[in-house]
């Protein structure tokens, strides 16, 4: 331990690699099992997958589906909208404002490429699904072994 | 605009779970606090609860001894032939009550679900001028 401190003071370099590699080692265990875990932004997602596909949701209340904005470019799946503020009229005076309000926007990236005129999206009851199919050309292939 | 994301982020992402007091739920699922907003107008008090994947057929609104209750039911996700490979948040009902002052008109309450978000309107009771005869001794 006092070994390691007396390194770190002379070589801060080599304590900031032994760090990300022990970050990426509890990155790579989070991500082998299926668990929730804070979302880094608005909107948190869930996703879905099978070989031909995934289904990616998010809870989205009280978005106007024409004030929401989904993009696809390669593998990666655009989410940007708008959340408008209730109305207030003059002399009308907030006892709790919890909920939020304002733009996101949020990319997304999938582990395969999307067959981006097939995507379709849903949204009902303030939750959003949308289905993005696995671009033919980006689907495992598989190889017949020939006998010589 | 970046302000307002920073808020939308902070807020929203979490969600905060129901803690059991005294009675337990009968329903496996975790329930959650919904998000509300609430102000006031003239004539009424104005709630609004953030229930994604709730359905106005799955929202109860009961009304008990001045504790208004709202509880909202989501039926589980599920897609055939599909596995949950990512989750960043879980699904669960919701639930959440208040004690309401005595100046609501607690017959007259409206309550309308729109795109996972319900709106009750809380009328408020019209006041009554009370006029005081002074007798005169």
């Amino acid at each position: 331990m006092l070994e390691r401190a007396y390194r770190s003071f002379f070589n801060p370099v080599d304590e900031a690699l032994l760090w990300r590699g022990f970050m990426n080692r509890l990155l790579s265990d989070w991500l082998g099992a299926v668990e929730n875990r804070p979302a880094p932004t608005y909107p948190a997602m869930n996703v879905w997958m099978n070989e031909d596909g995934a289904i990616v949701t998010a809870e989205l209340p009280g978005i106007a589906p024409e004030d929401l904005d989904i993009a696809v470019v390669g593998d990666t799946l655009t989410v940007s909208g708008e959340r408008k503020p209730e109305a207030l009229q003059e002399g009308e005076t907030y006892h709790r404002r919890e909920r939020g309000y304002g733009k996101f926007s949020r990319a997304f990236q999938l582990p395969f490429e999307v067959e981006a005129d097939q995507v379709s999206a849903t949204f009902k009851n303030g939750v959003l699904h949308i289905t993005l199919p696995r671009a033919e050309a980006d689907k495992p292939r598989k190889i017949a072994v020939k006998t010589a | 605009m970046a302000n307002e994301t920073h808020d939308l982020q902070q807020q929203e992402v979490q969600k905060q779970e129901v803690e059991m007091q005294g009675a337990e739920r009968t329903r496996e699922q975790v329930a959650f606090i919904p998000r509300v907003d609430i102000y006031e107008t003239n004539d009424a008090m104005m709630m609004v609860a953030n229930m994604p994947g709730v359905d106005e057929n799955n929202v109860e609104i009961t009304l008990e001894k001045g504790v208004l209750t709202i509880k909202g039911y989501v039926p589980p996700t599920q897609f055939e032939g599909y596995s949950l490979v990512y989750a960043e948040y879980r699904e669960g009902d919701y639930e959440r009550s208040f004690t309401l002052s005595n100046d609501i008109n607690q017959e007259a309450i409206e309550a309308t679900m729109k795109d996972g978000v319900l709106r009750l309107r809380l009328p408020k009771i019209s006041p009554t001028t009370r006029k005081i005869a002074v007798k005169s001794a």
